[in-house]
């Protein structure tokens, strides 16, 4: 058994977030982190290993300085890392980046009982997008959101999704692509051994050499050509303005509310 | 010179920076108010392969180098002392003899719960005395050979981890007859028969560090637990004091970076006469001459970290780095304090902890004056 994790390396938003004149994030100016949410799919990854001995593999698209990331997953004890990087690449929108990642994973070839793990979403694009395609793409079932996960030796999958009201449970079988949050568990730090087998740990970068035989790589279908996004405008949005509280439960208060509503042509 | 960091380095820093944000500094400031043992800290340090650190892995450590136990000692010190200090005894002076000096048996049995494999034990270092303090040869605590053990008696005084740890370095005499040479070094656990622990240091600083007396009643020590040969134990420690001091020069270093990262915030945002005070000449001119002090120390402080890596003797550096970087720890909590007002007399801010936490550092170890003594017999 193996388990995939899908990082991505984010601009770190507790610094200072740079933008280019046409709107995009200016990504060289800034200093990077690992995506959080993917940080608890490493965790998730790890915690199964350290149950059942399953081998983990690490996979980032991005840039080679992307590097720094993945080695940092070894020293928290992934076994392999993989960098999928090319100019054929750059300027991938959600579709075409899941389409290479889907490509990765079909090159390192996932069996019966492998699972692929990734984070709900990146903070750059919070689309929550890309999990979920690459699943379409190699066919696996997906459940997004997991909040818990339970393993069983037959390879059942439970997983308790978390949505705005409430839980869900979806149970399925592997293989299958899982997206977590942050609620799923609290990330290990990397520890000083780790840390020294980190770069002694088998790394490999997929260029579009690697890649450009599978079905899904196709000039049409990668890098910013292959991209259906186009960014028209981007822009902060307005703040909301304060809330404000009416406390009391008489008549009095229901009164004073459906005043102010009316007032404003609510109701 | 070159003290860029290796790619390892500078992952360990980040990790241990991480760590020490996200762990200790939540709880830095009731360990010295309430006096507690940060144990969880301490366990959590055991887990990460914090402690005992440049143990090769085949006693149980992840073979680091002693720059990156000088790293975590500074960053942990940045916000909290007393937890930099107990690492730092336990890596530099009971670690460090055991792994130079002791036996393949001796390694076997005591480096990997050291590194908290099976067991996690915290190790200390037993060599001052009520009167064998900078004077560290008259040593008064004797260790009689009987037939396979060796009897101690004596006391040990402002033992770090006293009433904590597991394992100890002890130094006592085997001959008194020769004086500095009748020295001999033991290997001694908490629970051989005759051991206790005696008085409670109420300290100024260092609050979660605990310090104690040692007492030796009769103590049994089995005769393989001597720790190198009969009559080296002075060597030994003073050996092993020229690692320790690496070590205090990281604590010491890192509080001055803590208390100027401190202060760097609060200038930012105190507001007096219509303006930052860190608008204010005096404050920058301040300011920037500490900072240029504390990287002038650090390069001490690397230089005989890369010493020591290069397997050369750095007693004069390792004395040169932790005279500067502890008289630094005085001066840039005291100045930075300053800026603080009243507020930096209060326990509301981390200042007067910090301050507090840095005068021990003129002290043990060897004090400042030690130093000077140690530099000038050397160079002079």
């Amino acid at each position: 058994m193996k388990i995939i994790v899908c990082q991505k390396q984010v601009p770190d938003t507790s610094g200072k977030v740079a933008v280019n004149p046409d709107g995009t994030l200016n990504r060289a100016s800034m200093m990077t982190i690992t995506n959080p949410d993917d940080m608890n799919a490493v965790e998730a990854a790890l915690k199964i290993k350290d149950a059942t001995g399953c081998k983990v593999i690490v996979i980032s698209m991005g840039p080679p300085p992307a590097e720094g990331m993945l080695r940092e997953a070894l020293a928290m004890g992934a076994d392999e890392a993989i960098l999928v990087s090319g100019r054929e690449f750059g300027g991938s929108d959600t579709y075409a980046t899941s389409q290479i990642l889907a490509a990765a994973i079909t090159e390192i070839g996932l069996d019966p009982d492998d699972l692929v793990i990734c984070g709900r979403q990146a903070i750059d694009g919070d689309t929550a997008q890309v999990g979920p395609q690459i699943a379409e793409k190699i066919n696996v079932p997906q459940i997004s959101y997991a909040a818990d996960i339970k393993l069983d030796a037959d390879g059942t999958v439970t997983v308790q999704r978390m949505l705005e009201d409430g839980f869900m449970m979806i149970q399925t079988h592997t293989p299958c692509l899982l997206t977590c949050i942050k609620e799923l568990n609290k990330p290990r730090y990397m520890s000083v051994e780790g840390i020294m087998a980190s770069y002694s740990k088998p790394y490999q970068v997929f260029d579009y050499e690697r890649l450009k035989d599978s079905p899904l790589i196709d000039p049409t279908t990668i890098g910013l050509k292959g991209s259906p996004t186009n960014i028209l405008k981007s822009f902060t949005p307005p703040l909301k303005g304060a809330g404000m509280m009416l406390e009391g439960n008489g008549r009095e208060t229901c009164d004073k509310l459906v005043g102010i509503l009316a007032e404003k042509h609510i109701i | 010179m070159d003290f860029t960091l290796t790619k390892e380095q500078a992952m360990f820093k980040k990790m241990i920076h991480d760590f020490t944000e996200n762990e200790i500094r939540p709880i830095a400031a009731d360990t010295d108010l309430t006096g507690d043992y940060p144990a969880e800290t301490m366990d959590k340090l055991f887990d990460l392969g914090i402690m005992g650190m440049t143990v090769p892995k085949e006693y149980g450590g992840a073979g680091a180098d002693g720059f990156m136990s000088a790293i975590a000692i500074e960053e942990i010190s940045k916000v909290c002392a007393s937890t930099g200090d107990i690492v730092a005894g336990h890596n530099g002076l009971c670690v460090a003899p055991i792994l130079k000096h002791g036996t393949e048996e001796q390694k076997q049995k005591y480096l990997p719960r050291l590194c908290g494999k099976g067991r996690k034990s915290v190790g200390g270092f037993c060599l001052t005395e009520p009167n064998a303090g900078s004077d560290a040869s008259k040593c008064t605590t004797v260790a009689k050979l009987e037939g396979d053990h060796y009897v101690l008696n004596g006391a040990k005084i402002f033992i770090t981890s006293g009433s904590e740890a597991e394992v100890f370095v002890v130094m006592a005499m085997t001959d008194p007859s020769k004086g500095t040479k009748g020295i001999s070094a033991f290997i001694v656990e908490n629970t051989f028969p005759g051991f206790s622990v005696g008085k409670h240091e109420e300290k100024m600083g260092l609050h979660g560090s605990h310090t104690t007396e040692i007492v030796f009643t009769d103590c049994i020590v089995p005769k393989e637990n001597m720790l190198g040969k009969e009559g080296k134990g002075f060597s030994l420690a003073l050996g092993s004091l020229d690692g320790g001091r690496i070590g205090i020069a990281a604590q010491s270093l890192g509080i001055a970076e803590g208390a100027w990262n401190e202060c760097k915030e609060y200038i930012n945002s105190r507001v007096q006469f219509g303006k930052p005070i860190a608008k204010f000449q005096n404050t920058q001119f301040v300011m920037a001459d500490l900072y240029t002090e504390i990287e002038a120390a650090r390069l001490l402080l690397y230089n005989a970290c890369a010493k020591q890596a290069r397997g050369e003797r750095f007693t004069v550096e390792a004395a040169m780095a932790k005279l500067t970087c502890s008289e630094l720890a005085m001066k840039a909590t005291t100045k930075c304090l300053q800026f603080f007002g009243g507020y930096g007399y209060t326990r509301d801010f981390p200042m007067e902890r910090m301050m507090r936490d840095a005068k021990i550092t003129e002290i043990y170890e060897g004090t400042s004056e030690i130093q000077r003594v140690v530099i000038s017999s050397n160079v002079l």
